[in-house]
């Protein structure tokens, strides 16, 4: 029987939810890259150019879906390499709290940032 | 049939002339995420600028893009996302029951592939930047 070399609890879905981050991360990280440094270029970025493109829904939506999942897998990733060296007890308890809130906050400040470029949510 | 890889505790970094190719993967898949979500705060910090205004956004990026030293900052987060990107494929690969006795190769292959797509980016990274 092989040992286990992970600190995700059996069975958990938070061992799931971080692959399937991972599968959707892959792509959109790429994409994410290659538009706005290959499409477009570091030293061209204006206000005007990110406007445009988060007044398309369909963008808008990506890329809080993409906030959300990086959000999540990168916060995830941090807990388990805490966990994995030796975080426990209390101190476990008060680290997901804090790591929970700092997520909150970035999701909600990337939320409010995406919708000024909008000037609204785009629908 | 499920084998054994018990190769000792990776935590334990003193031993790391020990290491084997996964157990550098596995550090090296820790560090890049490491870097990646400490840059997603930082990013939004700096795309928050949008929320005073056109102006204030536009300056702020551009000013930092002038700088040779962000511009090479940029290209090792690029290093650091691709390394982390292609790793991590090839954990979803092992996941699946795909590729557990290649590991090691396809380790190898993806820092190899890393370097190649970081040394061809260089030159669009760099671009138009004042030194």
């Amino acid at each position: 029987m092989a040992e286990r070399y992970t600190s995700f609890e059996p069975g958990g879905t938070r061992w799931l939810w971080q692959r399937l981050t991972a599968a959707f991360l892959v792509i959109v990280l790429a994409f994410h890259f290659f538009l706005l440094h290959f499409v477009n270029h570091a030293d061209e970025v204006t206000f005007a150019m990110s406007q445009a493109r988060m007044q398309e829904l369909t963008y808008f939506s990506l890329m809080i879906l993409f906030l959300v999942t990086a959000t999540f897998h990168g916060v995830n990733g941090v807990y388990n390499a805490l966990v994995n060296q030796g975080l426990s007890g209390s101190r476990k308890t008060a680290v997901k709290a804090i790591l929970g809130i700092a997520s909150l906050v970035l999701i909600v400040q990337g939320v409010r940032t995406a919708i000024a470029w909008a000037g609204g949510v785009p629908i | 049939m499920s084998q054994s890889y018990n190769r000792g505790l990776i935590e334990d970094f003193g031993r790391w002339r020990e290491f084997s190719a996964g157990m550098w993967a596995w550090i090296f898949h820790k560090f890049t995420g490491w870097v990646l979500v400490g840059y997603l705060f930082t990013h939004i910090a700096v795309l928050s600028t949008a929320l005073s205004g056109a102006a204030p956004y536009t300056n702020t990026i551009q000013a930092l893009e002038s700088l040779l030293v962000v511009r090479i900052l940029e290209v090792g987060l690029l290093a650091v996302a691709v390394f982390h990107i292609l790793n991590g494929l090839r954990l979803l690969f092992v996941d699946l029951g795909v590729g557990l006795e290649a590991q090691d190769k396809s380790f190898y292959a993806s820092l190899i592939l890393t370097g190649v797509i970081v040394v061809a980016s260089v030159p669009t990274f760099l671009a138009g930047v004042s030194i």
